[in-house]
């Protein structure tokens, strides 16, 4: 964005600082999804345990961006866009934080999977739903690095294709256990990991909101159809 | 960018040789050189100032103070009811006490033990005919008939000066005025204690005298005449200046009339002081009217001569104010008057009295145009009667009067006007402590 | 339908405390020239009462201008001339038959220097009201006096001293007193040309304290340099920038989401 330097050019290079660490959070935030769905996929351990130590490095960024803005708060009183940006600063490396958390929540998930061993078909709608919220983040990270708006609708719309997407999983998995007790296990476990990438999901249409309140000073309009419908689905035992 | 600064500037700073504080470069040295140069000129100065201001002084003072005493014949004397009636009974009755002062003496140098010869004529010449003097104090005094009364009669001007050493005796020639024979009898009474000394009332109170009488020249009327000019000056000018300041600084608009005035004012505090006299004599006196040699027109005349001075500085005084005091007094609905007179003028009080003294006392120095308007020395011939016929009576002024008696032929005038300038400067030195008394009081702290 | 109602109700709510808070001045088409120069152009605001409204701004930017105009104080400068419409409470305060002295009693000023007169505190605060002639008695005065210090938050530090002069107190206290002395003639307006500048963290809380308490009572129009200071004691705020009144809202939104973009880069340090 060509907008005018600060009088004072530390306080542009504290923002730098942010800007510059909050992409590196949300490239590591964006490996650990990807791998850790690779590892799901795959049943790559070492793979899923980098995933677990990766998340270290992410918290300890996060520790970092913190104890930044605190300082920045303290030494320059931002305001107007510098306020929102610092501000959205700490939601987005939040939200970033807990994406990594998910991640790590699968890979840790990958062991107890990969022990009983799964059925491709099974993974299949896991990795499918994997690449549409990596795409989100990555989305919603490029809007972050470029401070552009034009495409958060198209992230949100696209969060709803997750939530849809989701629930039909659900149901999947759903008739999975039922079809074979022996299957519960697993797909619990994989109907946590969905839930875990529906909710990386959400993350990332967070970060988009926060995006556009940087830009624009706005919220965005508080009514959108996020939520997995999936609290209302009911399983009818059928008598056939 | 600002990295490639910062490398540079640590390797600027790594360059840089190391230079100990302890010893000072050259430059510093020089700078510090010529600092000293300077504060020894400064204080040369200072002390050159000093060496003039101690030697004015001494000279005013060793010149000056024999004006304050002088020689007297101490005599004691008594007159009884019978002399003063046969006395005045003759048809030469100054020539009567006379002959009964001669008679006296003789008595006191007899009492005394002195054995000198004398005569009439050297008596004459020594203390001058008596005869009239005493004959004044027995009229004004009937009551002192037939009392001893202790005369001090003084010595002749150039007896006076032999006393105090302006007369030497080599340098007498005899003539009507004094004979060295003289001398000698003045020395014998001088040791006898007859001749004695004492301090000079009438130069303090007396008015001016003949040109041949310097003994009996005083400054007392001259003091009265600059008194009753001041009077003048000072209800004139501080009024007047003092309202056209503020008027100018704070009311005035600002354009070329006022500009005009401005420029007008500063041009006539540089107009020699022998201008105004002229233009006093023009307008006061041949045009007005008003008496010639009175302190009234002096007044007047050193008014204008005053104004620009107390003008000047009042405007200067007012400036200095802060505007501060003045947005305050506006800001809490003052009108403009009230914030003048309330805050902005009570704060400038000091500054204006300082202007004012000032401006007085340069006029109460100031002879050019006094003698224009004929306030000369020779006028102060009395007191005036009272206090309103003071400032309309012919008088002289202390400067004129100072400048009168220098110019004067006799020696011992010109001891007069060193005498008169020590009373000049005590006089101008009551007026400064008066003005810092005042500011004092006016003086507030900030 | 339940909620329709509350909305209704919020709305008549919004619309008596917006009746609360009418217009108390309002300026249109203001022009200001010193001489030649053109200080000030085409200022269209309106002040609401009982609010703190900041002028923020760059140096010579034309706030301090504005805030003169609004109790003529630029009358006492020469080539000042002051063109537009300027009332208040409806009354155009440029029109012949005003007399400045009266407005001014009307709208009280502070200065960005604490400038009591060198005279006693109580001396201080009785000048005004004296010359307005607003006490009848000692008595009156010495309770004006009170009501005044009470009120400029200094009585407690200075009652016992109220014969000692006003010039010997610290400079937070000597701000607080010329509040006081502001405060004294009962105006309405209460102009501040950067009142806390010459003050330092401590006394400018304190005045600023100060400031919010008045807000209940008067209409304050305070200038500042501190965007800090504008951020924190005002509810609306007017931008200057080169003799032109830039934006003016809310505070809230002028310093999260302003919208001009001068705005923005000032107070976020990036010009000025």
């Amino acid at each position: 964005m060509a907008e005018m330097s600060h009088t004072m050019t530390a306080f542009d290079e504290d923002m730098k600082f942010l800007a510059h660490k909050i992409a590196e959070m949300g490239g590591l935030a964006e490996r650990m999804v990807e791998n850790s769905i690779r590892a799901l996929v795959k049943s790559d351990i070492p793979l899923a345990q980098k995933v677990i130590t990766d998340d270290l490095l992410l918290d300890e960024a996060q520790a970092t961006l913190d104890e930044k803005v605190v300082l920045i708060i303290a030494q320059r009183q931002p305001v107007a866009s510098d306020l929102r940006e610092v501000f959205s600063t700490i939601r987005i490396a939040g939200d970033l934080e807990r994406v990594g958390d998910l991640a790590k929540n699968i890979a840790k998930r990958v062991v107890a999977i990969s022990e009983r061993g799964h059925s491709v078909a099974l993974v299949r709608g896991i990795d499918h739903l994997g690449d549409l919220a990596l795409a989100q983040l990555k989305e919603v990270l490029d809007a972050f690095g470029s401070r552009s708006v034009t495409r958060i609708n198209m992230v949100r719309d696209r969060d709803d294709e997750i939530d849809a997407m989701y629930t039909s999983l659900f149901r999947e998995l759903l008739t999975y256990m039922m079809e074979d007790p022996r299957n519960i296990t697993t797909c619990t476990h994989l109907l946590f990991c969905a839930k875990n990438i529906e909710r990386i999901g959400d993350h990332a249409t967070n970060v988009a909101e926060s995006v556009y309140y940087i830009v624009t000073g706005e919220h965005l309009s508080a009514y959108r159809p996020k939520e997995d419908k999936t609290h209302r689905i009911v399983v009818e035992q059928s008598d056939d | 960018m600002t990295d490639a600064t910062a490398v540079t500037g640590a390797s600027a700073e790594a360059r840089r040789p190391f230079v100990s504080l302890l010893a000072q470069d050259d430059h510093t040295k020089r700078r510090n050189a010529a600092e000293a140069r300077f504060k020894a000129y400064g204080l040369g100065a200072v002390i050159i100032g000093l060496f003039f201001l101690v030697v004015l002084f001494v000279s005013i003072i060793a010149n000056g103070l024999p004006a304050f005493t002088r020689m007297v014949v101490q005599l004691d004397f008594t007159l009884t009811q019978e002399q003063f009636d046969d006395a005045e009974s003759k048809l030469l009755k100054t020539g009567a006490y006379q002959a009964y002062f001669v008679e006296g003496f003789d008595k006191a140098l007899s009492e005394r033990g002195v054995e000198v010869e004398y005569d009439a004529a050297a008596l004459d010449r020594l203390i001058g005919k008596v005869g009239s003097i005493m004959r004044d104090f027995y009229l004004a005094n009937p009551d002192k008939l037939g009392e001893e009364v202790v005369f001090d009669l003084p010595t002749s001007s150039r007896v006076d000066g032999y006393f105090n050493g302006r007369l030497k005796r080599e340098d007498v020639s005899d003539s009507r005025f004094l004979q060295v024979t003289d001398l000698d009898l003045a020395d014998e009474l001088h040791e006898a204690g007859i001749i004695k000394s004492d301090f000079n009332w009438t130069f303090i109170t007396g008015t001016d005298s003949g040109v041949d009488n310097p003994g009996g020249a005083g400054i007392g009327a001259s003091v009265i005449g600059s008194f009753f000019m001041m009077v003048v000056v000072l209800v004139l000018s501080l009024p007047i200046g003092v309202a056209a300041s503020i008027y100018l600084e704070e009311f005035a608009p600002k354009n070329w009339f006022t500009d005009l005035i401005e420029v007008n004012i500063s041009n006539l505090a540089a107009v020699p002081s022998i201008v105004f006299g002229i233009l006093g004599l023009a307008v006061f006196i041949q045009f007005a009217g008003l008496p010639q040699s009175a302190p009234l027109v002096g007044g007047l005349v050193l008014t204008l001569m005053t104004l620009p001075t107390i003008i000047i500085s009042t405007r200067a005084s007012l400036k200095a104010v802060p505007p501060s005091i003045r947005d305050a007094a506006l800001g809490v609905g003052a009108s403009k008057m009230q914030s003048v007179f309330h805050h902005v003028l009570p704060l400038a009080m000091p500054g204006i009295l300082t202007g004012t003294i000032i401006g007085l006392a340069q006029a109460l120095g100031e002879t050019a145009p006094l003698l224009l308007i004929g306030m000369v020395g020779f006028v102060a011939r009395g007191y005036p009667d009272n206090f309103l016929t003071g400032f309309t009576e012919a008088n002289s002024a202390m400067p004129a009067q100072i400048y009168t008696w220098a110019a004067r032929a006799d020696a011992s005038f010109y001891e007069k006007a060193w005498g008169g300038i020590i009373v000049l400067l005590l006089f101008l030195m009551t007026m400064n402590i008066i003005a810092i008394i005042l500011r004092r009081r006016f003086e507030r702290r900030w | 339908m339940k909620t329709m109602q509350t909305e209704a109700a919020e709305a008549r709510l919004g619309a008596t405390m917006n009746a609360a808070k009418e217009t108390k001045i309002s300026a249109r088409n203001v022009q200001v020239y010193y001489g030649d120069t053109h200080a000030l152009r085409d200022v269209d605001v309106d002040l609401e009462s009982r609010t703190v409204t900041a002028f923020i701004g760059p140096s010579g930017c034309g706030k301090s201008t504005f805030l003169r105009c609004l109790n003529r104080m630029n009358d006492t400068i020469d080539v000042a001339r002051v063109e537009g419409e300027i009332k208040i409470d409806g009354e155009d305060i440029y029109d012949k038959q005003v007399d400045p002295v009266q407005l001014r009693a009307k709208v009280g000023m502070v200065f960005q220097k604490p400038n009591p007169f060198p005279k006693s505190i109580y001396d201080n605060i009785a000048y005004g009201p004296r010359i307005h002639g607003l006490a009848r008695s000692k008595g009156d005065l010495d309770e004006i006096v009170e009501r005044a210090l009470r009120r400029g938050a200094i009585w407690e530090e200075v009652k016992d001293r109220l014969n000692a002069p006003g010039t010997g107190l610290s400079g937070g206290q000597q701000q607080r007193l010329c509040i006081a002395r502001a405060v004294a003639t009962e105006p309405e307006v209460l102009l501040m040309d950067e009142p806390c500048s010459a003050l330092d963290p401590i006394a400018t809380a304190k005045v600023e304290e100060l400031i919010d308490e008045l807000r209940e009572n008067y209409t304050i129009v305070i200038v500042t340099h501190s965007m800090q200071q504008a951020a924190r004691v005002s509810q609306r705020t007017a931008m200057f920038h080169l003799g032109e009144l830039v934006e003016f809202g809310d505070t809230k939104t002028i310093f999260t989401n302003p919208s001009e973009k001068r705005t923005q880069d000032y107070i976020t340090g990036r010009f000025g």
